[in-house]
């Protein structure tokens, strides 16, 4: 009888655990890339306090990535101040490049977050081919619409989505 | 009769967790997958050389995978299906094939992680370990085995690995094991967590398996490699370093010699809002590092030796690709990346941006070892080298200037001059072919028509006297966001010695995306040439025919 109550006790705080949410975006894969200056940081931790997240693949030797960063860039300001939208862009760049990104977002003047993926896992772990390759993510750091290439003016494409996302509306199958 | 009773009362309890649990799980169970094809027919193309013959009833080249990964919770697995029926052209013919190359689970806790089947591990630089993959060179390298990661204290990171490794589509060669440490003092010390200063050390040691099956000579059969990096901040400053030793591993690479291998890297930069200024040095000796001691195709590599000239995206810069050279090189590099400021002078309404970037490498100094033995002589110790000395043999060496510039809404550009000295007899293997001196001239402007649709027109030079002389390139794109675009190319090789191959390499594509699915076709001629990326390039023999590529993601 003991036994049975308390393997039901477990098996409940089996699930309520499993159920359990905690503060990390299970939504994306739990790999370990790096900061600009180094440090380890795990992709789990992208968050922006249940407001919409954009996070983009490019490297250095990618011409349209650069543009879309380009174009990002020029339009941050105001899309952070309508929707508070956060962009992390992840650079694929390996060992060859991965010292040279932190002077050359620098020297471009990027005002958005750049972290370094140089063995690819993350960019694995989100299943991308090609870059550019740009997700958009919901309050709850779930994936809603992703997009891969850049041409001219794929940002207002996405800004239109950011900020039906930023008023809860469902961008229904992605 | 009591126990019944308690039963019947539980059973509830335990029907709802169960399916609680089942539907729990169904819920955050999460699929991902993505496919992509890319395929080539072959048309004869006389111009190019190209006739029946040699086509030789190969007339369609198709490279595809698929990869589909599960997740649930901290358990996760995947695997990668690859079809390679008749690579295409400039692929090793060695990855004809198809099956299941790649196939894994892993279990992810909070600092503790375990995958067991094919996994991709660098450890610090690469310069001990690196597999990797790069599907548009056919290049895979994975590990097969097993790999542990382990966090014992915040800011100290173990990893270990052990396994054989990917040969093409032939199965796994050789064994290796390894063991990396990291650790960050700012993570771990709660005095420096605020610190300006930045420090992270890292070390890991490398070891391969392979039988001696040579009658003749003792060959190591365990070769061991070492490595230790930093990574030190300071403010606006940042310098990365690591070094890596290797006991003697005599290969078909370097000749057969004992010499035990070293490798060095180093760079320092400075970051500010709105500069970035670069500098690095490298230097290789001896350095080649695959579980095969005889193998010298590009597979089987455990150490990755990053090249460290800038990587040229415009066709014709990119013309000439340095490759690193396992068995010795010295460097360094330069690159300086300003934003003039937007409402200044020079800087107008949008700023303007520059970047200088000056890269050189060398040979490094060998010396004879004793009177009796010439350098790099088969079975000895090789040769001695000075570690600072560069030897006069330059293998490369480019300048360049980038101005890119947003006029008005209509209009910008981009803007690039470089200067290019390449040493094709050794980096291509061309034994007596002069150095390729070339000036190169781009210009790549965009015009906006509206704001979803643009044209874009790129116009190149490169001058030479050497090889096959001038060429000029033309492209003309037009895309409409966030769909469409069209584009046509032209390659011309106008300044060719022989008058017979001042060919035109004309072609045309357009391609489709919604979302992330993306289809793209090519019609036209292909120039001969090497595809590099990262630190791996890939002969890409001319060709002419219809090519095609669709990839997606779900």
């Amino acid at each position: 009888m003991k036994k049975l109550i308390i393997a039901s006790i477990f098996s409940i705080i089996a699930v309520l655990s499993f159920a359990q949410n905690s503060e990390k975006n299970t939504n994306l894969p739990s790999v370990n890339i790096k900061t600009l200056d180094g440090q380890t940081f795990n992709t789990q931790g992208i968050s922006n306090d249940g407001k919409p997240i954009i996070i983009s693949f490019w490297a250095l030797w990618c011409k349209p990535c650069k543009k879309e960063l380009d174009a990002f860039n020029e339009n941050i300001e105001d899309w952070q101040d309508e929707t508070g939208v956060k962009i992390f862009a992840i650079s694929i760049d390996d060992s060859r490049s991965t010292a040279k990104v932190l002077p050359f977002v620098s020297g471009k003047d990027w005002e958005f977050e750049v972290l370094l993926d140089p063995n690819g896992d993350f960019k694995r772990g989100m299943n991308v081919n090609m870059i550019p390759h740009t997700f958009l993510l919901d309050g709850n750091g779930k994936i809603v619409y992703q997009h891969t290439s850049y041409y001219e003016g794929d940002e207002y494409e996405l800004y239109e989505l950011v900020k039906k996302v930023a008023n809860g509306e469902n961008l229904g199958k992605h | 009769m009591k126990k019944f009773i308690a039963l019947l009362l539980l059973a509830p309890a335990f029907w709802l967790t169960a399916e609680a649990q089942v539907t729990d799980y169904l819920q955050r169970v999460q699929v991902h997958g993505s496919f992509q094809v890319d395929g080539q027919f072959y048309f004869p193309d006389e111009a190019l050389g190209i006739n029946d013959s040699l086509i030789n009833g190969h007339k369609i080249g198709l490279n595809g995978f698929g990869n589909i990964s599960f997740s649930i919770g901290k358990f996760s697995a995947g695997f990668r299906y690859e079809a390679m029926l008749e690579p295409i052209a400039g692929f090793d013919p060695n990855l004809y094939g198809s099956g299941f190359p790649y196939v894994w689970a892993t279990y992810t806790d909070d600092r503790f992680s375990i995958t067991v089947g094919s996994f991709y591990e660098q450890f610090g630089n690469g310069l001990v370990l690196r597999s990797y993959e790069e599907w548009a060179l056919g290049y895979d390298n994975s590990l097969n085995g097993i790999s542990v990661m382990y966090e014992p204290i915040k800011g100290l990171i173990f990893t270990g690995v052990y396994g054989t490794q990917r040969y093409f589509s032939l199965g796994h060669e050789g064994l290796i094991r390894g063991i990396d440490g990291e650790l960050n003092f700012n993570d771990m010390f709660s005095a420096m967590a605020e610190s300006k200063l930045r420090l992270i050390l890292g070390g890991s040691a490398v070891s391969k398996y392979q039988a001696d099956g040579n009658q003749l000579y003792q060959l190591p059969e365990n070769v061991a490699s070492f490595a230790g990096r930093a990574n030190i901040g300071y403010g606006k400053f940042n310098f990365t370093t690591e070094y890596a030793y290797k006991i003697n591993d005599p290969s078909a690479i370097n000749n057969y010699i004992y010499k035990p291998g070293e490798a060095f890297i180093a760079s320092l930069s400075y970051s500010t809002k709105g500069l970035g200024i670069y500098a690095q040095f490298k230097r290789t000796d001896n350095f080649s590092y695959k579980s095969d001691r005889d193998v010298t195709v590009n597979a089987l590599d455990i150490s990755y030796l990053p090249p460290i000239n800038e990587s040229h995206t415009y066709s014709l810069a990119a013309m000439y690709p340095y490759a690193t050279q396992p068995n010795g090189e010295i460097g360094f590099q330069f690159q300086i990346n300003y934003k003039v400021p937007k409402k200044s002078k020079i800087g107008g309404k949008y700023g303007m941006g520059i970047a200088i970037n000056y890269s050189q490498i060398n040979d490094i100094e060998r010396q004879q070892v004793n009177d009796t033995t010439y350098v790099n002589q088969k079975w000895t110790l090789g040769y001695e080298s000075d570690f600072f000395k560069f030897s006069k043999h330059v293998f490369y060496r480019d300048l360049s200037v980038e101005i890119d510039k947003k006029f008005n809404r209509k209009w910008k550009g981009i803007f690039k001059y470089m200067y290019q000295s390449y040493d094709i007899a050794t980096i291509e293997g061309h034994p007596g072919e002069p150095v390729i001196n070339s000036n190169i001239g781009i210009a790549d402007i965009t015009y906006k028509f509206t704001p979803r649709k643009s044209l874009r027109f790129e116009i190149q030079g490169l001058w030479t006297k050497e090889d096959m002389g001038n060429w000029t390139a033309l492209l003309l794109e037009y895309t409409i966001s966030p769909h469409w675009f069209f584009s046509a190319t032209d390659q011309w090789n106008y300044g060719n010695p022989n008058t017979n191959e001042r060919i035109h390499y004309l072609s045309a594509s357009f391609g489709y995306t919604r979302k992330a699915t993306r289809v793209q076709f090519t019609y036209g001629r292909t120039r001969e040439g090497i595809v590099c990326v990262g630190g791996v390039c890939r002969q890409v023999p001319a060709s002419s025919g219809l090519s095609f590529s669709i990839t997606t993601n779900f």
